[in-house]
């Protein structure tokens, strides 16, 4: 049986360039390496390590993750084998980020790439995602998943380092498109021969520093990386949980009042406030009667005044326990011209709550006061009803409701929209992210 | 003509015994001196030999045994390629259901194909263009890439001979459901592969190669 070259561990050899030595650690998989010294790409599949591109670029560079550094990625251990540096240009602008090329002998290979402290693992696709039809923008699915078209641009390599399952060489360039649905991100890659996808998910520092024992990559990471899972999400959908079911409750108990309260009219009458009488103004009513459930009870007042006010104490008389609620309202009303036209301040009429009146026999003692002090006597009507739909508590609830909400949705909204000014679609901040745990 | 039962003998130039472990198998390499032998009959012929193997490792080798849904797999032979970016293997495998199929290595992404029955024939993938559909009596493909592969080693038994073949054209295929099949351009009319892909995870290889530190 024919047994292949089989590494055992690291091969070193030396660069055929330079004479620096050159650790092997996937031979006959590798199908370029770049030398850490020289920067010489070298062919990793002839034996003599021939040179396909000479000093390719400027050294050194250090990576975060050292060379034949191994941790386990998903549960399977792979070693760091080779490292570049690409490059995109946005407006003028170069963003750079670090690939690292990561190997298991069985597994095969999957990658990690590092821009500014944000980790993500990537593996190449086999699969092709189908582009959903009538979409507005530029859109792709795989497993069932959405993923929006976030960038195009051209990458280059401009540092290499390490061994590479692929012919790379410094200075290559392909299209890149990415499309996103946090916390992946799929990339197709153009060039000139085919298409290649591949799937990256955005991985935390902290875990990318435990599988490979380099604490130093467990750092903060700087603004919003495109497939960043929004993080305040989760905290809005939390409070939505709570808050959606509320307004609901909220609202119908809002249609239970407008629906069921009865606006029953108890009593009705007329009288005349005549200033120049003085406490004799002051009055009972007949006795009226409120039926049904304890309800509340709203006094309203029309008075027919022309500049002038008139204030108004009122009780409500238990006739039964002789118990008696007090409350007063003024009325004022004013009207003139100008050199702006007319103007009118005020009203002629008012109305006052009572909360909570149970059922019984009732008394309305009217006192009017007041008033301008040489106006005419003034007409006014008083009548009753019992069980009239009161919505201030509603407007209340609904602010109680709406201004924790705002507040946990307001930094989600900021967190996507500092994503998407990234992108090539900055207008495009409202795109709600799904929740990381798939809800 | 009944196909031959696997059986032993010895190599014509070597006189190293042979074992065929595949009845349908035509060609061999043997193990000692590497001579290239073909099978007429129980006749071995040397039609060639193979070269020092050259750089691919994979950690597949002749004995292997693997899972392909409820299936077993035997690889009893190999073939393996060389194109602009890189090398590949194709492990030829016994199917427990009596049948045959390959399962392929390129940098340790593996897939199994068996070949397939177009029903009607089938362009030469040299003659094709990427984005180009190829229709069979079931499926319609668009072809995703092209390659032109040489011949740069082979080992164990294979259904054909190699000898007389340098290079042939290759056109990966896909389907709208994400099916993935070959179209073969070594024998003409070319050959329909159809297969998929599998993870190591899902292949639950026995005997595999050993790698020392892993």
């Amino acid at each position: 049986m024919v047994t292949a070259t089989v590494p055992v561990r690291a091969t070193t050899l030396a660069c055929p360039n330079c004479g620096s030595s050159i650790a092997l650690h996937a031979q006959g998989w590798a199908v370029t390496v770049a030398c850490s010294s020289c920067g010489s790409v070298l062919d990793a599949l002839d034996p003599n390590l021939r040179v396909l591109q000479e000093h390719a670029m400027r050294l050194p560079h250090t990576p975060a993750i050292p060379l034949g550094t191994r941790g386990k990625i998903r549960g399977v251990e792979y070693e760091v084998i080779g490292c570049q540096r690409v490059a995109i240009e946005v407006e003028g602008v170069e963003y750079a980020w670090t690939e690292y090329v990561c190997f298991n002998p069985y597994h095969g290979f999957l990658y990690l790439s590092a821009y500014e402290g944000h980790w993500n693992v990537i593996e190449k696709l086999r699969r092709k995602p189908s582009a959903p039809s009538g979409s507005s923008r530029p859109a792709i699915t795989l497993d069932g998943r959405t993923y929006h078209h976030f960038q195009t641009a051209v990458a280059r390599t401009t540092m290499a380092m390490g061994e590479f399952p692929w012919e790379l060489r410094v200075g290559d360039e392909v299209k890149a498109r990415d499309f996103i649905s946090p916390p992946f991100i799929l990339s197709a890659e153009v060039s000139d021969q085919e298409v290649t996808w591949s799937r990256g998910e955005y991985t935390d520092p902290s875990d990318i520093a435990k599988m490979f024992g380099v604490p130093s990559i467990d750092r903060r990471p700087e603004g919003v990386f495109a497939n960043q899972p929004n993080t305040h999400v989760r905290a809005a959908r939390r409070v939505a949980k709570v808050g959606g079911p509320l307004m609901l409750v909220w609202f119908l108990m809002l249609l239970a009042v407008i629906l069921l309260s009865q606006r029953d009219e108890v009593f009705t009458e007329t009288y005349t406030y005549d200033r120049t009488r003085g406490e004799q103004n002051a009055l009972v009513t007949g006795p009226f009667e409120l039926r049904g459930r304890t309800s509340n009870v709203r006094i309203t007042l029309r008075a027919a005044l022309e500049n002038d006010w008139t204030y108004f104490g009122l009780a409500l008389i238990n006739d039964g326990t002789g118990q008696a609620r007090d409350v007063g309202k003024q009325l004022s009303f004013y009207s003139g011209r100008d050199s702006d036209g007319r103007w009118s301040e005020g009203s002629r009429n008012g109305s006052v709550t009572l909360s909570s009146v149970p059922s019984g026999r009732y008394l309305l003692r009217i006192m009017p006061e007041g008033g301008e002090p040489i106006g005419d006597p003034v007409s006014y009507t008083v009548s009753v009803k019992r069980d009239v739909p009161a919505y201030s508590h509603f407007v209340i609830a609904f602010f109680a409701l709406i201004i924790p909400m705002a507040l946990v949705w307001a930094p989600v909204i900021g967190f996507e929209s500092r994503r998407w000014m990234e992108s090539d679609h900055e207008g495009a901040l409202l795109n709600f992210p799904k929740d990381e745990d798939g809800a | 003509m009944t196909a031959p039962a696997p059986f032993s003998t010895s190599c014509p130039s070597c006189g190293a015994p042979i074992r065929f472990r595949w009845a349908q198998a035509v060609q061999t390499t043997c193990d000692f001196c590497k001579s290239v032998l073909v099978r007429q009959g129980l006749d071995l012929t040397k039609v060639g030999q193979q070269a020092d193997f050259p750089v691919t490792a994979s950690p597949i080798q002749l004995g292997v045994e693997a899972r392909w849904g409820n299936r077993t797999l035997v690889v009893v032979g190999r073939l393996t390629y060389e194109w602009t970016r890189g090398r590949w293997n194709e492990w030829y495998c016994r199917v427990s259901d009596g049948s045959s199929a390959w399962l392929s290595d390129a940098q340790l992404e593996y897939a199994i194909t068996a070949e397939v029955d177009a029903g009607r024939p089938l362009p030469d993938p040299s003659t094709v263009s990427v984005g180009d559909v190829v229709e069979t009596d079931h499926t319609r493909y668009t072809v995703t890439s092209l390659s032109q592969a040489m011949y740069i080693g082979t080992e164990g038994e294979l259904p054909f001979t190699t000898s007389g073949r340098e290079h042939s054209w290759f056109a990966d295929l896909l389907d709208a459901s994400g099916g993935f099949a070959t179209l073969d351009g070594s024998e003409s009319p070319p050959l329909l592969f159809v297969g998929e892909y599998v993870s190591w995870t899902e292949l639950r290889a026995t005997g595999a190669r050993e790698f020392a530190g892993w």
